[in-house]
């Protein structure tokens, strides 16, 4: 396949030439009947993977209001009635309800500090020439192809060394230390395109650098706050290796982690509808913010890989 | 805007590169030197033991079936879900384009309810998903076997998670589960900065629409397959193979070592067996893998850069 490693068109003004060369000109009515019999199998293929993607959670949402004995019986059949009772056992008695708390309290503290450090690095890093600023800000992007696995070996005790381990404000600053470098590698690009002339001016006026970000600059960089936040919200929400290692108290277990829990000590217990009650629960706050924020979502997960 | 620069500099990058250096650089340049010494993770004593975990690691027939299955997954997982995604997202941008009095170069009818719905598995956790797998793996009560029952094939009821031949592929299947969608609106990305006049020029050629998938939008989109490519292998490499493989098989890491990946057998020496020195071998091992495999993906993608 020499001919796809260097189409490019040397009359460039044409546009054309790409295929020009490789490709004889089909006549138009056989390619028309391609086209039908290739929709409907693209088609249905298409429809075949979004089935797929929306039975096993339509599935989820089923199971979570049977009870235990239809479930194992009669595993696609609906419902008899709707047992809610396995929704509100999960939340109290199966404590989905601290879990949930403990997530919101890591994932809101981890986000504002994520935000605020990873814009700060990056508007230095974006915007200021000193010495060693390709290194340091090489050093925040090595972090994305970091096996996390490896330094959470050392972690753990660095963590524990500093008494921070199994609490909620350690964990924060771990995921901190984990987003950063997504964010940073973000952010930047997203300050050097910023126009300079404002902040500039702002400077001029007498304004300090600090308040020429704050006031100025952050405000700017909205959007780009909202993209990687949006991110970084999933990606802690979600996160299931960090706690896993560096929080193992019963009590302030995470949602990911609870569950998991939840799974092997049901497997005792068998409250099995209960548990599918959990999973819900925590499949629903994300999927509701996903198809609220669904653009900006978008946006922020691809902006790294495209860049 | 020289007045008080450094001072500024300073102030803000101490605190979050204090943070990263603190959490990340330093553990990270920790293990290399742990995986030299006999530390057991249990008590603080150690010493220097030169390579000998690195000799142990070569004669350690569970690091050799660990380092097979995380480079299969390192390898099949992204060609089946990036060439998934590739189809589903060209579909999507570009395979409807026989309607009447449209824009020439369109997706298929309904594209974007596509986009959201694919996307779906991508926000939920992955332990989340795991667990939801593992119930629908049950060889008795799980919904794909009574799905096998209902359509009338008594006979095949596999165990799925509990066969040794079979555990590695339902795990691996999960994963594509949960990626496609990510690449196909990654892709789909792509593909809407292609410019339409290059479809058109094909069009007027007669170009079919395989042709035009293999002559115009794969090497034009080809940096955002390549960086895909990599992103996954590292994710299959790393947290998601560790939460699928941890929740879903028994043992876990399956019946017989069957589905180990090497990030769960670093997790497993340094916490369950109080092997913290020989784990941080492993995970050295883990990182010269994720290294190689980005490097080798990079070399063998090399292209001339089409500029459009």
């Amino acid at each position: 396949m020499k001919t796809t490693q260097s189409p490019a068109p040397v009359p460039a003004e044409s546009g054309a030439p790409v295929t020009k060369a490789d490709t004889p000109a089909g006549p138009p009515p056989k390619e028309k009947k391609e086209g039908t019999v290739l929709n409907a199998f693209s088609h249905g293929i298409l429809v075949l993977w979004a089935f797929m993607v929306v039975m096993p959670l339509l599935w989820a949402v089923m199971t979570s209001f049977k009870d235990d004995r239809s479930i194992f019986s009669s595993p696609w059949s609906l419902p008899d009635t709707l047992h809610f009772d396995n929704w509100s056992r999960a939340w109290t008695e199966a404590n989905m309800s601290d879990y949930f708390l403990n997530t919101v309290l890591v994932v809101g503290g981890s986000l504002v500090g994520t935000l605020v450090l990873g814009s700060m690095a990056a508007y230095v890093l974006a915007r200021f020439d000193f010495p060693g600023n390709r290194f340091i800000y090489y050093l925040f992007i090595g972090g994305m192809s970091f096996p996390i696995m490896l330094a959470l070996v050392p972690l753990f005790y660095v963590v524990n060394n500093m008494g921070l381990l199994n609490t909620i404000h350690g964990l924060i600053l771990v995921y901190i230390a984990y987003s950063l470098p997504f964010t940073v590698f973000f952010l930047t690009a997203f300050f050097r395109t910023l126009p300079t002339s404002v902040a500039e001016a702002a400077f001029v006026d007498g304004a300090s650098h600090s308040r020429t970000f704050f006031q100025i600059m952050l405000p700017m960089a909205k959007p780009g706050l909202v993209s990687v936040g949006i991110f970084n919200f999933l990606g802690q929400w979600n996160q299931y290796m960090l706690p896993t290692v560096l929080n193992t108290d019963p009590d302030k277990r995470v949602l990911t982690q609870g569950l998991v829990q939840l799974a092997v000590s049901q497997g005792y217990k068998g409250d099995w509808s209960g548990l599918f009650a959990g999973l819900v629960m925590a499949m629903l706050p994300v999927l509701a913010a996903y198809i609220i924020f669904q653009r900006q979502v978008v946006q922020g997960l691809t902006a790294g890989a495209l860049k | 805007m020289q007045h008080g620069k450094y001072r500024f500099i300073v102030g803000f990058l101490a605190l979050p590169l204090g943070l990263y250096a603190l959490f990340v650089v330093w553990p990270f340049i920790q293990s290399i030197y742990y995986s030299f010494t006999d530390w057991t993770g249990l008590s603080p004593e150690f010493k220097m033991v030169g390579f000998d975990n690195y000799s142990r690691m070569l004669d350690d027939e569970i690091f050799w079936k660990s380092l097979q299955h995380s480079l299969l997954f390192a390898l099949l997982l992204p060609v089946v879900t990036i060439s998934l995604a590739l189809f589903f997202a060209f579909m999507i941008n570009v395979g409807g384009r026989k309607r009447k009095n449209g824009p020439v170069v369109s997706g298929v009818r309904g594209s974007s309810f596509y986009k959201i719905v694919y996307f779906f598995p991508q926000v939920l956790s992955i332990a989340i998903v795991a667990l939801l797998f593992a119930f629908a793996y049950n060889p008795d009560s799980g919904a794909i076997n009574s799905i096998l029952r209902g359509i009338g094939l008594d006979g095949v009821q596999p165990l799925w998670l509990g066969d040794p031949d079979l555990a590695l592929w339902a795990v691996m299947a999960v994963l594509v589960w949960s990626t496609v969608g990510f690449f196909v609106v990654l892709f789909s990305a792509g593909m809407a900065s292609i410019p339409a006049e290059m479809y058109e020029a094909a069009l007027l050629d007669g170009a079919g629409r395989a042709t035009t998938f293999f002559r115009i939008t794969l090497p034009l989109l080809w940096d955002t397959v390549q960086s895909g490519w990599v992103y996954m292998g590292i994710l299959a490499l790393g947290a998601e193979s560790f939460a699928v493989v941890q929740i879903m098989t028994t043992g876990p890491g399956g019946p017989d070592y069957s589905t180990t990946v090497m990030v769960l057998y670093v997790y497993q020496k340094a916490f369950r067996d109080g092997q913290a020195a020989y784990a941080t071998t492993i995970g050295v091992a883990l990182l010269v893998v994720t290294l190689a495999f980005a490097a080798v993906v990079m070399r063998l993608g090399r292209r001339e850069r089409l500029e459009y």
